[in-house]
């Protein structure tokens, strides 16, 4: 517990203080072109906002089954070589399963990039 | 102490995620919700659920709805509506809830029995092998049934 507060404590003095320093000990002209999202001579034209493409999205939804697959795999692979052959079974099972939703997202295109 | 500092954070995101404007800035106040649930679940001695909400909650289902407002056209123009004038039937519901967890918190014995070997990992994959081995493919084809059904919606043809 006492070597938790030190780090919190000793975490927070060092971001603080390190901001605080360069708020204190630099110069400030700002001007509009320091000021701008690209320093380097780029214009921006429009807000930061921006539409992203359906694609990231459906690879996120591919990812968040698989991720929860993963989630189930770890405890049954931990304990898998004490069971023997019909746990390797029943987790040849699984993978199939969710190896035949990978091959039909490949197969309508859902991981290529159009 | 480490508990009421997780709660306090808990319950200050939580608030703020309901009543700030901007829906990006909720979607990340959500994000230091489930980081202090899931700090909750390893303090109180369940690692592996713990690992679960890190690695699902923050990993992919914030990610999805990340995602999910940015694609959404002009939506940073919108300020929400936190305001409801449905505050009598939503006390009525708070009531409720409070009702029926404090009956079920009754009947559960506590503190919970432990056995002395227990691994909270371990005895999870070994049950997932064993007893409910039918449950288990059942996940595998859920998994399989949302991923298929996720294409067939996203996809525009």
């Amino acid at each position: 517990m006492l070597d938790f507060i030190i780090y919190l404590v000793i975490g927070i003095i060092f971001v603080v203080g390190s901001f605080a320093a360069a708020y204190f000990f630099s110069p400030h002209h700002p001007t509009d072109k320091k000021l701008a999202t690209y320093e380097c001579g780029e214009d921006p034209i429009k807000g930061s906002w921006i539409q992203y493409n359906v694609r990231y999205y459906l690879l996120g939804l591919a990812f968040v089954i698989f991720d929860v697959e993963a989630i189930f795999l770890l405890p049954c692979v931990l304990v898998m070589k004490s069971l023997g052959l019909i746990a390797f079974i029943e987790l040849a099972i699984f993978i199939f399963i969710l190896v035949l939703g990978l091959a039909y997202a490949w197969r309508k295109g859902a991981l290529e990039w159009i | 102490m480490i508990f009421y500092f997780l709660a306090v954070t808990l319950i200050l995101s939580a608030i703020l995620v309901v009543t700030l404007k901007n829906i990006f800035h909720c979607a990340l106040f959500l994000i230091v919700a489930i980081l202090a649930i899931a700090g909750l679940y390893f303090h109180l001695q369940a690692p592996f659920l713990g690992v679960v909400q890190l690695i699902i909650y923050i990993g992919a289902i914030m990610v999805l709805i990340l995602f999910a407002i940015m694609l959404t056209s002009r939506i940073s123009d919108r300020l929400l509506q936190t305001a409801s004038r449905q505050s009598i039937p939503a006390l009525l519901a708070v009531i409720v809830f409070i009702l029926l967890a404090l009956k079920s918190l009754d009947k559960t014995p506590l503190p919970a029995h432990i056995g002395k070997n227990f691994d909270p990992i371990l005895d999870l994959g070994r049950a997932l092998m064993t007893a409910y081995v039918l449950p288990f493919e059942v996940v595998s084809l859920l998994l399989l049934v949302a991923l298929v059904g996720a294409i067939a919606l996203a996809r525009k043809d």
